[in-house]
């Protein structure tokens, strides 16, 4: 059976001194093969992709290419055609959000989306409803985390029209049930828009059983360089949006007053296209499925469960979402009495530990549980049981040298 | 000094036992300071006599080094001309970002001089720096601070 350790060593920056790295849900680590595709495009097939007639072009281009392919099959769309690449999960929503929400909202038309939505998938929303008069319509979870079928089934209606949701919360770490709502969502005849960020390197993704008209997920938080994401959206839909950028790269034919827009995919890439992100986008799929979805969901349930039962003991500290381990995805949300969440990650800082403070850019969520911020430990396969003790053994440590005599 | 220090000697005192939390009746300047990344969120009330701060105190919630630095803040400036207390808060900024390192310079603002290691904390300059920017935007601007105290009553 595999171990954490056998990949630690993939990943030169975990090597370096005695850092826990528990941000794993801001953003992942890269391994030296992701890091080492890159360098090889550059140093090997670097030319402007999908233009030039010579050779290094069409090697750039068939690199780029097949990082499409690989994306299709790993979250198994039908065709290349139907994989944009974008620069993350933020500009994937937003295109959908300007190239299809603004054409196919009216007036007295509703979007459904919940209150863990991280705020990409709140904001393109709040524009959409605020230019066409449309109402916002919030899904709320209950206590566990979960949106239950009656919340759903009570506020997806005949008005909806547009339905977007997080397949993984990255506060509570819960999956929601996607496929479900978006069968339903379909009967009432809206469209589905999923926010895969948080859920496409932890979870075995698949759009057609899912059957969800867009999916949206960035590739720096499944170990690919920042700046390279995906939006998957259905051959048919995209077809007829308009493009989201314009410019070049994306046109058939331009006269002065006039073009026409080239074929899907390229219709939504305008410009020079991220072609080495997408070549480490390639390489950290592939690493991913090496690594095995099996194997990522035994550590991180592993891990998490010794996260949650340490923090159980110490009487001060509340975790949010669900009270099981296994719905987690490795995200561990937490407070603190007495101890503001950026004074808990200063302080383990000083100890070399790394986890995240704020709002995790959920402020809304945040309002609903009724916590300010919150702190969040969130862990990937590669992280070990040794971090998680040292981990606990340092927050144990956070109240006294804020002042408290527990 | 490292954090640990930091905080062990002089925000926690100032963070669980503040001299100066709470509300005031009759302020003559109120308003609201906000860091909207990370939730710290002050309001500052000064009572003005005569052209000299009478007394400061502030209510709201955030991290230990915001509630200390406003804690202390409030400390230094009881006493002092508006003017002075503007003036102040120009020592205390530009010693957080490190553009003055004279001690000299830096003794005027005594006990708020401990923060001077927060210019080696990027990720905490706003928290350090909430309650003296709230100050210095309220007395250089006393219509804000206005239409701030209307709107809260």
């Amino acid at each position: 059976m595999a171990r954490p350790e056998d990949f630690r060593a993939d990943f030169p920056i975990l090597n370096k001194g005695d850092y826990i790295y528990f941000d794993n849900a801001a953003t992942s680590q890269r391994p030296s093969v992701v890091v080492d595709a890159i360098r090889d495009f550059y140093e090997n097939a670097n030319a402007n992709p999908l233009r030039g007639l010579y050779d290094w072009s069409v090697e750039a281009t068939d690199r780029y290419e097949n990082a499409r392919k690989t994306v299709a099959d790993f979250i198994g769309a039908s065709s290349t055609e139907e994989i944009i690449f974008t620069r993350n999960t933020t500009e994937s929503l937003n295109l959908v959000a300007y190239s299809y929400g603004l054409e196919n909202v009216s007036e007295g038309d509703e979007v459904v989306i919940t209150v863990m939505e991280h705020h990409s998938n709140i904001l393109p929303w709040q524009m959409v409803c605020r230019e066409k008069k449309a109402k916002l319509v919030y899904l709320e979870p209950d206590e566990e985390g979960v949106i239950s079928e009656a919340e759903y089934k009570s506020k997806i209606t005949d008005k909806t029209r547009i339905v977007s949701i997080g397949h993984v919360s990255n506060v509570f770490g819960i999956t929601n049930p996607v496929k479900e709502i978006a069968a339903y969502a379909h009967e009432k005849g809206a469209t589905v828009i999923v926010d895969g960020a948080q859920a496409a390197p932890h979870i075995p993704v698949n759009v057609q059983d899912m059957n969800v008209d867009f999916y949206a997920f960035s590739g720096h938080k499944l170990m690919a360089p920042m700046g390279i994401g995906v939006l998957y959206g259905k051959k048919a839909l995209l077809e007829n949006m308009k493009p989201f950028l314009t410019g070049g790269e994306m046109i058939e034919y331009v006269t002065r007053e006039d073009a026409t827009y080239a074929e899907l995919p390229h219709k939504f890439e305008a410009g020079t296209v991220n072609a080495a992100g997408a070549v480490g986008l390639d390489a950290a799929i592939k690493y991913l499925q090496k690594v095995g979805f099996d194997f990522i969901k035994e550590q991180e349930d592993a891990l998490t469960k010794r996260i949650m039962e340490g923090m159980k003991k110490l009487p001060y500290i509340k975790i949010y979402g669900s009270s099981d381990y296994k719905k987690h995805s490795g995200i561990v949300t937490f407070t603190i009495d007495g101890v503001h969440p950026h004074d808990i990650s200063s302080v383990l800082n000083d100890d070399h530990v790394c986890v995240r403070a704020g709002h995790h850019c959920a402020q809304p969520l945040m309002q609903f549980i009724g916590a300010g911020s919150t702190a969040r430990a969130s862990v990937y396969f590669y992280n070990t049981e040794e971090e998680v003790d040292r981990f606990l053994e340092h927050l144990k440590n956070v109240r006294a040298y804020m002042g408290y005599n527990d | 000094m490292d954090l640990k220090g930091l905080y062990r000697e002089i925000v926690n005192e100032h963070n669980l036992r503040p001299s100066h939390k709470g509300d005031m009746e009759n302020p003559d300047l109120v308003l609201r300071g906000v860091n909207p990344s990370c939730g710290d969120d002050i309001t500052l009330q000064l009572r003005i006599v005569d052209g000299v701060i009478d007394d400061a105190m502030f209510a709201g919630s955030g991290c230990a080094i915001s509630q200390a630095s406003v804690d202390m803040m409030a400390d230094q400036i009881i006493g002092r001309s508006k003017e002075d207390a503007i003036k102040l808060a120009g020592t205390f900024m530009g010693m957080i970002k490190g553009e003055i390192k004279d001690d000299e310079e830096l003794e005027e603002l005594d006990e708020a001089a401990a923060l001077k290691d927060i210019s080696h904390m990027p990720a905490r300059v706003k928290c350090a720096v909430l309650g003296w920017k709230t100050m210095q935007e309220m007395l250089e601007h006393p219509e804000k601070a206005g239409e701030v105290s209307t709107e809260n009553q």
